[in-house]
């Protein structure tokens, strides 16, 4: 393998893992289903999707 | 309909080929052979390469044959079934994700400090049994229970635990569960924060270290928040470069005037973390705990993969024995009782937790895309965590004996000095002179190494004598002790704050049923009440933790230990009832005698705190054994007042109180769940299922790490990106 495609990899990797992408999930999926209402920018989104874990939080181990 | 019959997916029996068998045949070998080394070799020292080989011979040979057979034959997953992921995408709680980022998200969640801990403290029966248990009890038990759980509640629409204990045991099983689970996550923290304290007192390098994690965080919270929303990459690398200077800025403070700042008592820690817990678990998740937990994910991943490097280059010698005598006489300093069944106790994850089962049954469930992926992201991320925990007993026997008990005893054994540590280290049977222990100290720059229980700086002393040896050598020690330090300390406050935050809303819940306006998770002054009352709780067993003249480690570890087997007990009981009542009877022993090991393990262990007439072993004989003392008007070494006699008492009454209350829940939830087996095992045909019913899948995604060749012709043939929304390059 390039060394160039293992660098795509650890970032594709790092970017899911961290919930980067979920942006771009997010667009792809409002093009799919809602097309009318203008799609939510990145701060208001990144905005809600952190504010949803004051509500819920994620479990943590030892 | 018999078209899908026929097509059975691409996970039907064939005859394997002659390289697969060669190659299996090879990795069996490979292992069996360092298991030899490793048991086999008496009084010569043994390199810990093979401690490693043997745990990834056995975890591979486990991963190939017996998740398989779970997988296929116990569970019977069903890759033509449509996952609550698949079925309910809504893009925010349920989501298709990629089994590789799933396995790391799972990771992420399941290993914390745990692992870390236990094994070291377990190091002082050897690293023998410590070693079996780890690999045997992941193999058999943990992550049969991890990859078991996530798949019954996948089949629920990722109901939790304690949901699953309601409607399959009954409402005493699930109501023993919660109260388990909040129990536990008290006892928890008290002992994660414990671990902080002992290895921040005294420490002016460590302490800033990781005071200036709090500065970090709210820079990178602000930095995502609004400079560059969502750029969590590029702000965890800044976050990273910015911990490292601060680990070394640590340096310059410790020789600067600004030392004794922060040189801290414990008692002055303890408050310090109680106050830090606090605010932390009111602010909002964005300010502090989202950017910690992107910081402790990169660290964590980092640092393991570091060490498991680090420990194949050094290849370090063990200087632990195989087997203490600890082990037989129970008298050991670090905890005390025997071998069974206390390392069973002492080493909970990364061999059998069941906190991870809350994990199991929480997020991951509904992100998972098939269910055969069960298997990987189940049992594969278990076996990673064992992994860590292997590392970490390495790290603790790769010291000299004598510097592990100096460090490793309570203080009230070992006296403040090297000298008093000398000696008494030489009682236990081994030697460190006072010259060699103020060297070692001063080798990672550390005011004392002595009676710094709760595992993580002789962790820390591990891994920089394996960091050093690799890489910077001597001068490089004190730098890589307080990384280990840092690393440890980082993801114990992430839990400390997520916990917390886990126990609020648990008691927001429960008391929200007897006056609803406490319920409400926006309500402040219900927050702020919920938090304190939480706060206090895990406080409480801290401050007593720290000013326990007997030693908290000594005290509380034993506590967390059973608190966490019980949950495990609950867990492997309610998978047991299903599979009884789904009629699979004859694979009821996969769970069944893990369950019966755990509860063997747990009630020997209560009853051994409750009743043993060793003041050592038995808390309530241990709070006779003073009291008499007091009416006498004598005092009990190491007590030195009776302000400490007074507060042995009352810590020993509260903790044998919460053994004997850990037996009976789990008496309560067996007995119900053995009522139910009975009924299910009684009726003629299987108990109505609570499974949500049958949806065919559209989606195609790969089983293992690797797609196999037959998978890769059906991800071409059908055209679809794996995980249908796939954004892979």
């Amino acid at each position: 393998m390039r060394p160039a495609r293992i660098l795509g990899g650890v970032r594709w990797y790092l970017r899911e893992l961290t919930g980067e992408s979920q942006y771009e999930r997010y667009l792809l999926r409002h093009g799919e289903t809602h097309s009318q209402a203008a799609p939510l920018s990145r701060r208001e989104f990144e905005r809600r999707r952190v504010d949803r874990a004051d509500t819920c939080p994620g479990s943590r181990c030892c | 309909m018999t078209a899908s019959v026929t097509d059975r997916p691409p996970t039907g029996r064939s005859r394997p080929s002659p390289k697969t068998v060669l190659t299996w045949t090879a990795v069996a070998l490979v292992g069996a052979v360092a298991w030899a080394m490793i048991a086999l070799s008496r009084g010569e020292e043994i390199s810990a390469v093979w401690l490693v080989v043997a745990a990834l011979g056995s975890y591979a040979i486990a991963y190939r044959f017996y998740a398989k057979f779970l997988a296929r034959t116990v569970l019977q997953v069903d890759d033509r079934r449509a996952t609550p992921a698949e079925r309910l995408d809504d893009g925010v709680d349920f989501q298709p994700t990629d089994r590789r980022v799933l396995l790391g998200h799972h990771f992420a969640a399941i290993a914390g400090a745990g692992p870390l801990v236990g094994p070291v403290l377990a190091a002082q029966m050897g690293y023998l049994p410590g070693t079996i248990w780890i690999i045997f009890g992941v193999i058999f038990a943990g992550a049969v229970q991890d990859m078991v759980i996530l798949f019954f509640s996948l089949r629920r629409d990722g109901k939790s635990l304690g949901q699953m204990a309601r409607e399959e045991i009954g409402a005493i099983g699930g109501a023993a569960a919660l109260i388990a689970v909040f129990a536990i996550m008290i006892i928890l923290l008290a002992v994660l924060a414990l671990v902080v304290v002992n290895a921040l007192a005294r420490s002016p390098w460590g302490t800033f270290s990781i005071a200036m994690t709090i500065p970090i965080a709210l820079f990178m919270g602000f930095y995502l928040r609004v400079i560059r929303p969502g750029r969590v990459v590029e702000t965890s690398i800044i976050g990273v470069a910015l911990l490292l200077l601060a680990i070394v800025g640590g340096g310059w403070v410790q020789d600067s005037s600004l030392a004794g700042a922060f040189t801290l008592s414990p008692q002055t820690l303890a408050l310090c973390l109680v106050g830090y817990g606090f605010v932390a678990s009111v602010l909002p998740v964005w300010m502090l705990l989202a950017p910690r937990d992107y910081l402790s994910t990169f660290m964590k991943i980092g640092t393991i993969s570091l060490l498991a490097i680090g420990v194949l280059i050094a290849a370090p010698v063990l200087k632990a024995d195989a087997l203490t005598t600890f082990a037989s006489t129970g008298t050991g300093p670090v905890f005390a009782g025997k071998l069974f069944p206390f390392v069973f106790i002492t080493i909970a994850c990364g061999a059998l937790s069941g906190f991870h089962a809350l994990i199991s049954s929480g997020t991951t469930p509904k992100m998972i895309q098939k269910e055969s992926q069960v298997r990987l992201v189940g049992y594969g991320a278990m076996l990673m965590e064992s992994f860590v925990a292997i590392m970490a007993l390495v790290a603790a026997c790769i010291l000299e004996p004598g510097l592990y008990y100096a460090m490793n005893a309570p203080a009230g054994f070992l006296g403040a000095t090297a000298e008093s540590a000398s000696t008494a280290v030489a009682t236990l049977g081994f030697t460190i002179t006072p010259q060699d222990l103020t060297a070692a100290a001063a080798a990672v720059q550390e005011q004392t190494l002595v009676a710094r229980s709760g595992g993580a700086p002789t962790l820390a002393v591990g891994m920089s004598e394996i960091f050093s040896s690799v890489l910077g050598g001597d001068a490089l020690k004190a730098f890589w002790y307080h990384f280990a330090i840092m690393f440890e300390a980082l993801f114990i406050l992430t839990t400390v704050d997520a916990g917390t935050r886990v126990g609020r809303f648990m008691l927001q819940d429960t008391l929200g049923n007897l006056w609803r306006p406490i319920g409400r998770v926006s309500w402040k002054p219900g927050i702020w009440a919920t938090s304190a009352a939480v706060v206090l709780a895990w406080g409480y067993f801290l401050y007593t933790g720290v000013t326990n003249p007997l030693g908290g480690i000594n005290q509380l570890f034993p506590l967390f230990g059973i608190a966490n087997q019980l949950l495990a007990a609950v867990a492997l009981a309610v998978a047991t009832t299903i599979l009884i009542k789904s009629g699979r009877l004859k694979w009821a022993w996969v769970t069944g005698v893990p369950l019966a090991w755990d509860v063997a393990v747990t009630l020997t262990a209560s009853y051994q705190k409750v009743f043993s007439a060793d003041p050592r072993i038995g808390f309530f004989a241990q709070r006779d054994r003073y009291a008499d003392a007091l009416d006498q008007g004598t005092l009990l070494a190491p007590a030195k007042n009776t302000d400490q006699m007074h507060a042995v008492i009352t810590n020993s009454t509260v903790d044998g109180v919460l053994a004997a209350f850990f037996a009976v829940l789990v008496i309560a939830v067996l007995a119900n769940a053995a009522l139910v087996c009975w009924r299910a095992v009684r009726a003629r045909q299987p108990l109505p299922s609570t499974e949500t019913p049958f949806v065919e899948s559209k989606l195609t995604a790969p089983a293992g790490l690797f797609p196999t060749a037959a998978e890769r012709r059906e991800l071409a043939h059908t055209g679809a990106q794996p995980g249908g929304r796939d954004l892979a390059p």
